[in-house]
């Protein structure tokens, strides 16, 4: 693993460029292609190759599991909290129209909740893909 | 692009996808079977990219040529490249392939034709969402981001919740999760200290199963 060295600095100068991409598709999502599901998986895909160039271990470190899993229940919870809140505004569950006061034009409550519940998508998909990759990559091969 | 361009690069990139299928069928060897298979999703994503659903080419192209590639890979780890050979003979199934087959190509004759505007599927809700999104859900360009993510918002956190239960099986069924604060084993407890692996604990019971041989019939239980 050590005298790999043109994976490791690429791994280590692509990296960046990956998670800001995944920004980029996330907030892109209103204006073209993508949206939270995409931008998770390859905000998820960042962890996935650390971990195949420097070994599980020390991307656990990077990013620890139970942080992973956090994250996987957080989004479920952000998703829903959005939904709550219109309904406590007002409007019906996730009727993103009544975030704002009433005298607010409806469509930037909507705009804002779109935000919002694709935030919760982005941060379940990148817990859940990271999770799934550690509970495989963490399992040995047992000789029967 | 023109008419004739596209029906170039479809009949190209439905050529690539055949001989990509033959191939994972063909091949013994499961990790070049894996590889082949990443490739295959991602021909299927320049396909989707033709018919103009990009969001579902950027999904494709991102779990099924990406992680679902990687997660094969991690289980190929653990259980080996090679395939064994078939024990049964493959008549009986090649059957049922070509009939099913011939069943879905019989069922593509009665669909409307590609990108119809009088098709089934344009006539709903769909032009409604086309001329009235803008003014309902506000300047969002990408109507796909609307229709997913306020229109058919439960749906979207259906699906949230289906992936959060994928994560929450995979990982009672897979992972070994962290050890109890004390495990029961040949008639005494075993109190687990800081920072022990299961390979420490395991070693200690065994150990202390050598020297206490009075000890008959201890249980031999698993770890997990």
């Amino acid at each position: 693993m050590d005298d790999r060295v043109i994976l490791r600095v690429g791994t280590k100068v692509l990296s960046p460029f990956i998670l800001l991409f995944a920004l980029y598709v996330q907030f892109h999502g209103d204006y073209g292609p993508g949206g939270g599901f995409q931008a998770g998986v390859i905000f998820a895909a960042v962890f996935v190759l650390y971990a195949l160039v420097f070994g599980l271990e020390r991307a656990m470190k990077v990013m620890p599991a139970k942080v992973a899993y956090a994250c996987g229940a957080l989004g479920v919870a952000l998703y829903l909290g959005v939904g709550y809140l219109s309904m406590f505004r007002g409007g019906e569950f996730l009727n993103y129209s009544y975030l704002f006061d009433p005298e607010h034009d409806p469509t930037h409550g909507q705009h804002y909740g779109i935000i919002g519940v694709e935030l919760g998508v982005l941060v379940t998909v990148f817990g859940v893909m990271v999770a799934l990759f550690y509970a495989f990559a963490g399992r040995r091969r047992v000789d029967t | 692009m023109t008419e004739t361009m596209v029906q170039i690069v479809d009949v190209v990139l439905l050529i690539l996808l055949a001989i990509t299928g033959i191939a994972v069928i063909r091949t013994r060897n499961l990790f070049v079977a894996v590889m082949l298979a990443g490739i295959y999703s991602l021909v299927s994503a320049g396909l989707f990219v033709v018919m103009d659903a990009v969001d579902v080419a950027f999904t494709e192209a991102a779990v099924g040529a990406g992680i679902s590639t990687v997660l094969l890979l991690c289980t190929l780890a653990l259980v080996g490249y090679k395939e064994s050979k078939p024990q049964h003979t493959t008549i009986l199934p090649l059957f049922v392939v070509i009939v099913t087959g011939g069943v879905l190509v019989y069922g593509t004759a009665e669909i409307p034709p590609f990108g119809e505007p009088d098709n089934p599927a344009h006539q709903n809700v769909a032009a409604h969402y086309i001329h009235d999104s803008g003014d309902e859900i506000g300047h969002i360009p990408n109507v796909v981001t609307s229709v997913l993510a306020s229109y058919r918002g439960y749906d979207t956190m259906g699906e949230t919740a289906v992936i959060f239960t994928a994560m929450v099986g995979v990982l009672l069924l897979l992972s070994r999760g962290s050890l109890p604060k004390r495990v029961y084993h040949a008639g005494h407890w075993h109190k687990v200290k800081r920072g022990m692996t299961r390979e420490d604990l395991i070693a200690e019971m065994e150990d202390e199963e050598a020297h206490d041989s009075t000890v008959v019939g201890g249980e031999d239980e698993e770890d997990g």
